[in-house]
Order: structure tokens, then C-alpha cells, then sequence
């Protein structure tokens, strides 16, 4: 998965990680517990795009064992 | 005028979605029944009224309302002392997370007014000229301080720092001093100097835009009733009831439970009704004077008080090879925030390349307070801004290669499985047919006049889905209603009646779709983002789904067979047991005659989180004629195409690409607020701020392409962010091509015009 550049602050250099993880939920507790407060963070201000989807506050969507996860910041619009 | 390219093999059997049925809030609009914002009237209702403040920046010394107060008719004066001061913590209201502090003192001010137009106070009386007279009593004591609007002004080291406790954000190190600059960011890819080595031509230029107001019809209005008993009720024209209830809760220090908010019908939002600005100062006015209040703003209260969109500077450089193929790009974005942090230049960064393919790119993006109206989103925010930049520096590189615009976009653009410049891998679009569709239509080889220009611009948005709910129930006599938790702006009634007339079998006159107020339906995020058909309509299709499952049950159980043995179509339920020989098809009219005996009312509702929007790209053709005697641009001839995943009501697809044309034709020629030296806003009306009418616009073609978004019940995408997009870049580059000078900074007044064709006579 790649975090976005702000990650920095609590990744301290590292954006692009392997993570096993089946669902979103998961995926950020996991970061969370090597980054302490990334989690959180990630919760608050990002989208996650699956495999091209772009989802919203989506915990329980699920990840395949190859899928491509871009957190990127939340998307409103107009 | 439309095309329908492309229909997905969803339209098979497919007999109400994608047809163009009357609107059913049509009659109500035409006939004036309608109930808008300013429409309820309740028993000993007061009016409210708000004092403003007419400098840019000042301190507020104090504030004495005691003249005010005595005032006979004067019921309740309120200032920034009657609200909660609020920590600096992001909420979930809208779509996007807003700054509970920065909404709470832009709603009223505290200790400084940050633009003209910031309120300051506000009042209830019994008429309208006696709060008037009110307002006009208080005596507020300013510091003036100095003030800046310009954004590169803004960002300057010596300027007037608006927030001391504003460090920016994104810069590698902490800065040591606060700033007018909010945040930093950047996206980036590849090595962006090997990228511009490789290139064989270099286009490198700089453009501007000035913040321009989504300019809807109807003014913000509402009214609100604070009773004895702490229970309150909103009615308003928002974008969001259940956003309206969150933010004024936030704002008040309520609970959400002793809010219900009723939604208004709307007369145009385009994003900049996604947040609160008069019913929380309603709903404290109402405290105090234990009256319901009305509150409307005047045109000119709008234009100083409302959200525009930023004005901002945008610095591209194209590198490419003589073949057109893109090497390297760096684009760097200045906006104007207004007087919180929090411009579009996010979504700006994000949308800026997304259409190309790019091996070495770097976007830089700074979000910059200034003392001008805090900025609310406006139609795809940001990504108008960023595409007159790219766009334009697109046709300048393509004219400078000697290539055709829409060749050097094929070449260059985005297809399934294009790793997108803000990241994930693109699915399920249809850029490139877009762009065929241009290149094929019919204006695109139409013979140019003297004094004639052409010009294409591409634009790309996310679209957005999330949290929607939506009930279905079955009238006793078969008909159907449909109720969600959306506004209806650009058509969601006549869409949702459409999707569950299809799942149902019904006509579409069958179901009658309601908008419920937040104690009548599950929560939903507003209207925006082009997420309500997409999100609110999955949801509606759901409902209707276990409609039709609880009808096949009943019937099972009138006809004594197993469940599995019951079919649903043409609105009846087909018996296919065979040892029940020929039974009668039961339809929904019966079924409902007899519901009480099969179990109760039938009626469903489904809450859900819709996610995986498809992306949505456009492209359009303008053809402009200019008078080099006034400097006057003349719209010809303007097609649009776009993929819409699939049109629900295609009538309503087109007038989603139509209005944006038109709001975008707007923004590139005329539309720009002007500030005097003060800092106060000059032109605040519809007169002096002059948007494009329907004399000024020709007939907008749209071209609809559908590449199904597999995520939705029928194919659809969000529409209503896109056609804003290409406009700015579409008319600039046919303004440049006709007078042969190329025209970077908007509007495209006439003065500007005449000026460059001055300059260019030498």
C-alpha cells in the first residue's frame, strides 16, 4: 500500500509499504500499530482507492492478496 | 440536442431507466408551490437580521448594543459572545471534513472580522425595518488593520499575518514564524529533470483566475423555532438537511437529538450550500427571544458573505517529444482560501494531470488564507482552476509541435489501467471516447470565419459515493413512495423514482418520491460531489430489491407454493409452480389490497456506504467569434461530451453538462469579484457581476458516452462536477486562436481583449 507524503510525520521517511491485511480495517490497524497515530490519521483525512475504486470510510471493504491500496485525501465535491 | 454513443449492455429489458419522463417537481416549480427557503411563514415569527463588517481586516474593540436593545420591537441581539468557543478539531459534517473553530467564527465573528462582509452581529425584531434600525444602532469599535487579498500577496513575508496561530503545514521543517499559508502539498512521480531533458519542445507559462461565486438564484434563507422545552427545528435551502443539523449542533453546543432540520426545495446550490451560515445565528436569535426567526440574505449579503471559489495562480511547464509524447510536467498552484484555510487547491493538485499519462510530473499545491469570504466548494472544486492552466499550456504546446489539440490529448491520455497521476490505477473509463466523440462531431470541422477561433479543453473528476439511506413503502393502492435524505438539485427525485419504477416493474408515475427531513429518514451526506444518483440511488434500488422480495413472499404464501417457486416481472408476481396450473399473475396493486392479511404494510429501507464511484472525464469544443472593435466574445457553437457511466434521465444528464458549460462560459469571460482598495467587494450584485443568460449562450451540445460503472445497479457516474471543468480552458483557447494572442489571465473581459489587440497592433 502507499500512503500519501504527509504520512512522513509519523512514518518518519517510509510511504510504500507490504502489509497483510483482508480488509481496510485491518490494513490501518496494522499500520497503526507500527506507526502509532497513523491509524487515526488515516481514519480522519483518507480515502482509500482499491484497486482503482476510490472508498470513503470503508472499514469493512475487503483487500485481495495482490490488491493495490493509495491512500489519498478524502474527496467531497461541489 | 444529444448523442447517446455507447449504450453498456445494462440497457437490455431496461424500460424506465433511460427514458425522459416529465419532472415530477415540475409542476410545483412552474406554478410557483414550490416551497423554498424564504417561503414558510410561522405564527410570531420575528426577523432576523445581520451587522456585517465593512473593512477587510480589524480587530473588534468592542461591541455595544444597548441602543439597540432598547429599541421598541427589537426581541434579540446576539454577537459573537453567544456561542461556545470551539477547539481547532476537524468534524465529518458535509462531504468533507470542516474545521469546527474556522466554521464557528466565520458564522459570527470573535475577536477579528476577516473580510468585509463578516458578521459580527445579528438581530430579531418584528419587522424587518426596525431590525434594520437595529443593526443600524449598534456601535461597533474597529481597529482597522491592514489587509490582503491577492494571494501571492498573501503568501509574501511581510503581509498581514489574519491568523497568529496559522503555521504552515507540509514544509519539511516546522517554520518558526505563522503565515498566511495554510498547507503545502505535492504529488510527484518519476525524476522530473531527466523527464524535461529528454523533451524536444518546452511550453512554460503562467495563468490566473479570480474567485468567482457559484451565483445561484435563490439567497441563502431560513427559519428556525428554539422551543421552551430545548427542542429545535430548522427549515432551510441547503445541500444537506442532515449536514445543516450536524454543523448548527457543532456551532450551538447541542445535542444532535434536539435538532431536526427540514429541507427547503433548493434553488441552486452548486457546492456553495454545503455549509451553515444563518441557521445557527436563527437558532440563537430564537433562544434569546423565544420566537421563531426568519432569516434571508439580500444578493448583496450572498456575494459578500457566502463562499466563492478561489481565485489562483497557476505556473505549469509541459515538456514533450517532437512526437507529442509527454515527458515531464511541473505545476505549481497558489489559492486563495479566503479567511480560514481550506481552498480546493487539494483537489486542484489532484485533478491537475489526471487526464495524461506522465512519466516525471511534480504538482505543488498552497492553500492561502486571505481577507476575502472564506471559499465553499463550487462544481469539482478546484479542478476548473487547475485545468484552465493545464488545458491551456496543452493547446500552446500543441500549437507550438504543430499537432491537432485532441491528437495530442489521444496520445497522451488516460486509459484502463493508466496509473493516475494522484495514484491508483484507473478502471472502467472512457477519456479516450470522449475525446473521439469531439474529433468526430460535427463542430469540430466546421469552417472558422474572420475574427473566429477554436479551442478544446479536456477535465476529469472523481465522484464520490457514501453514506445514504432511502425507503420504500407501497401505498395501499400499489403506488409506491420513495423517500430519501437528499435535496433534490439536479433531478434526484425524478432519478430515484425512475430506479425503483424499474426494479418495480411500475411506470415511473407510480412512484412518488419525497425528500424527508432528519427525523424522518436514515442519515445521509449531502448533495454534492455528483454522489446522490450514484449512492442515494443504490440504496433506493436495494429497497426496492427486498420490495420485490417481500412481495414474492406473499405471494408464495397466497398461492401455498415455496417461495423459490414465485417470479417478479411487469410490476406482478408469476406463479411457477406447475401444480398450480395457470394461477393469475398477482400484481402489486393486489398484493397491497391485501397486505394487512399477509403480514402488515410492506415497506423497506436501506441504509448503506456506497463505494467505488466511477470516475468521470469530459471534453469539449468551443468556437468563439470576437469584435475587435469592443473587445466582445461571442459563443458560436460549444459541444460537450462526457462519460456519464449511464444516464438515469438523460434530459437531466444533458442539463447537468448544459449548466456547467454555462457557469464555466461565466467563470472564463465575465465572471470576477472586484475588491477597491479597502478591500471591500465592488460589484456584490447580479448587475455588476455579470453572469452568462440564456442570450448569451448558444445551444450546448452534449455528447453522451456510457462506459458502465460496474459498482452501480444500472451503470451510472456521477455528472454534475465534470462539465465544469473544460470550460475555462475550452473559451480561452478559442479567444487566443481568434485574436492570436494567447490570453492567460481571466476573465476575458472586453477591456482585456481590446488591450491585447492593442498591444498586439504594437
Amino acid at each position: 500500500m502507499i500512503a500519501p507524503a504527509d504520512a512522513r510525520q509519523f512514518t518518519g521517511g517510509p510511504a510504500e509499504f507490504d502489509i497483510e491485511a483482508d480488509t481496510v480495517r485491518r490494513l490501518v490497524s496494522e499500520l497503526d500499530r507500527r506507526y502509532p497515530g497513523l491509524g487515526d490519521w488515516l481514519d480522519r483525512r483518507m480515502a482509500v482507492a482499491i484497486d482503482g475504486e476510490i472508498h470513503q470510510d470503508a472499514w469493512t471493504s475487503t483487500l485481495a492478496p495482490d490488491s493495490e491500496v493509495y491512500f489519498i485525501p478524502k474527496i467531497g465535491g461541489g | 440536442m444529444s448523442d447517446v454513443l455507447d449504450r453498456p449492455d445494462t440497457d437490455e429489458g431496461l424500460k424506465v431507466v433511460g427514458t425522459r419522463p416529465i419532472r415530477p417537481d415540475g409542476a410545483d416549480k412552474v406554478t410557483g408551490r414550490a416551497l423554498f427557503g424564504a417561503d414558510l411563514i410561522m405564527p410570531g415569527q420575528l426577523v432576523g437580521k445581520v451587522l456585517r463588517s465593512p473593512h477587510a481586516h480589524a480587530r473588534i474593540v468592542s461591541i455595544d448594543a444597548k441602543k439597540a436593545r432598547a429599541l421598541p420591537g427589537v426581541k434579540a441581539i446576539i454577537t459573537g459572545d453567544d456561542f461556545p468557543n470551539l477547539a481547532d478539531e476537524f468534524h465529518d459534517g458535509g462531504e468533507a471534513a470542516s474545521n469546527l473553530r474556522d466554521l464557528a467564527m466565520n458564522v459570527m465573528a470573535r475577536d477579528k472580522a476577516l473580510y468585509d462582509g463578516h458578521a459580527v452581529a445579528a438581530v430579531a425584531a418584528i419587522s424587518t425595518a426596525i431590525a434594520d434600525e437595529a443593526l443600524a444602532l449598534i456601535n461597533v469599535k474597529y481597529e482597522v488593520l491592514p489587509h490582503v487579498i491577492e494571494v501571492e500577496a498573501a503568501m509574501a513575508a511581510d503581509a498581514p499575518v489574519l491568523h497568529p496561530h496559522m503555521f504552515t503545514q507540509g514544509l519539511d521543517e516546522r517554520p518558526s514564524l505563522p503565515s498566511n499559508i495554510a498547507k503545502k502539498n505535492k504529488l510527484a512521480r518519476g525524476d522530473l529533470d531527466a523527464g524535461f531533458a529528454e523533451a524536444d519542445v518546452v511550453v512554460e507559462a503562467r495563468y490566473e483566475t479570480r474567485a468567482v461565486h457559484q451565483g445561484y438564484i435563490e439567497p441563502h434563507a431560513c427559519v428556525a423555532s428554539w422551543a421552551a422545552d430545548g427542542q429545535c427545528n430548522v427549515w432551510s435551502s441547503s445541500q444537506g438537511q442532515f449536514m445543516v443539523r450536524t454543523y448548527c449542533a457543532k456551532v450551538l453546543g447541542l445535542e444532535i437529538s434536539n435538532i431536526r432540520v427540514t429541507p427547503a426545495e433548493i434553488g441552486g446550490g452548486f457546492g456553495g450550500k454545503t455549509t451553515v451560515y444563518l441557521e445557527p445565528l436563527a437558532l440563537a436569535l430564537s433562544r434569546q427571544s423565544g420566537h421563531p426567526v426568519k432569516m434571508v440574505m439580500s444578493r448583496e449579503e450572498v456575494f459578500r458573505a457566502t463562499g466563492p471559489t478561489s481565485g489562483g495562480v497557476i505556473l505549469v511547464k509541459l515538456g514533450a517529444k517532437s512526437d507529442g509524447t509527454l515527458t515531464a510536467a511541473d505545476v505549481e498552484m497558489k489559492f486563495q482560501a479566503g479567511a480560514f484555510a481550506g481552498s480546493p487547491v487539494g483537489g486542484a493538485s489532484m485533478t491537475a494531470l489526471a487526464c495524461y499519462d506522465i512519466p516525471n510530473f511534480r504538482i505543488t499545491g498552497w492553500d492561502v488564507v486571505t481577507n476575502s469570504p472564506k471559499v465553499a466548494a463550487y462544481r469539482a472544486p478546484g479542478a476548473p482552476i487547475s485545468a484552465f492552466g493545464v488545458e491551456s499550456a496543452m493547446d500552446e504546446l500543441a500549437r507550438k509541435l504543430g499537432i491537432d489539440p485532441i491528437e495530442l490529448r489521444e496520445k497522451n491520455g488516460v486509459k484502463n489501467g493508466t496509473k493516475a497521476s494522484y495514484g491508483p490505477t484507473f478502471a472502467n473509463i472512457g477519456y479516450l471516447e470522449t475525446l473521439a466523440a469531439i474529433k468526430n462531431c460535427a463542430q469540430y470541422s466546421e469552417p472558422l470565419g474572420p475574427n473566429q477561433g477554436r479551442g478544446v479543453a479536456a477535465g476529469f473528476w472523481f465522484n464520490v459515493g457514501g453514506e445514504s439511506t432511502a425507503a420504500v413503502h407501497i401505498n395501499e393502492d400499489g403506488t409506491a413512495v420513495v423517500v430519501t435524505g437528499n435535496p433534490d438539485i439536479g433531478g434526484s427525485r425524478a432519478s430515484m423514482a425512475m430506479m425503483a419504477a424499474e426494479v418495480l416493474g411500475v411506470s415511473v408515475e407510480q412512484v412518488r418520491p419525497m425528500v424527508a427531513d432528519t427525523a424522518s429518514i436514515g442519515f445521509s451526506m449531502l448533495t454534492g460531489g455528483s454522489r446522490t444518483t450514484f449512492a442515494t440511488g443504490m440504496a433506493v434500488v436495494q429497497a426496492a430489491e427486498k420490495i420485490v422480495a417481500e412481495l414474492k413472499r406473499r405471494a408464495a404464501l397466497i398461492w401455498d407454493v415455496p417461495a423459490d417457486q414465485v417470479s417478479w416481472a411487469n410490476g406482478a408476481a408469476i406463479c411457477q409452480d406447475e401444480a398450480k396450473g395457470a394461477a393469475k399473475p398477482l400484481t402489486l396493486a393486489g398484493l397491497a389490497a391485501q397486505s394487512a392479511r399477509t403480514g402488515g404494510p410492506i415497506s423497506a429501507q436501506v441504509s448503506l456506504n456506497a463505494q467505488g464511484a466511477g470516475p468521470g472525464f469530459g471534453v469539449h469544443v468551443c468556437d468563439v467569434e470576437i469584435d475587435p472593435e469592443t473587445g466582445h466574445v461571442t459563443v458560436l457553437r460549444y459541444t460537450a461530451a462526457q462519460d456519464v457511466g449511464k444516464a438515469i434521465h438523460p434530459s437531466y444528464v444533458e442539463g447537468q453538462i448544459q449548466g456547467g458549460v454555462a457557469q464555466g462560459v461565466g467563470w472564463a469571460l465575465n465572471e470576477e469579484y472586484i475588491f477597491d482598495r479597502d478591500g471591500k467587494m465592488e460589484n456584490a450584485g447580479f448587475l455588476d457581476y455579470r453572469v452568462p443568460v440564456a442570450s448569451d449562450l448558444p445551444m450546448i451540445g452534449a455528447i453522451l458516452i456510457e462506459v458502465a460503472n460496474p459498482r452501480h445497479p444500472y451503470g451510472a457516474k456521477g455528472v454534475g462536477e465534470v462539465p465544469i471543468v473544460p470550460p475555462l480552458a475550452a473559451v480561452a483557447n478559442a479567444v487566443s486562436a481568434a485574436i492570436g494572442v494567447r490570453m492567460r489571465d481571466l476573465p476575458l473581459s472586453p477591456p482585456k481583449i481590446r488591450a491585447a489587440l492593442d498591444a498586439k497592433a504594437g
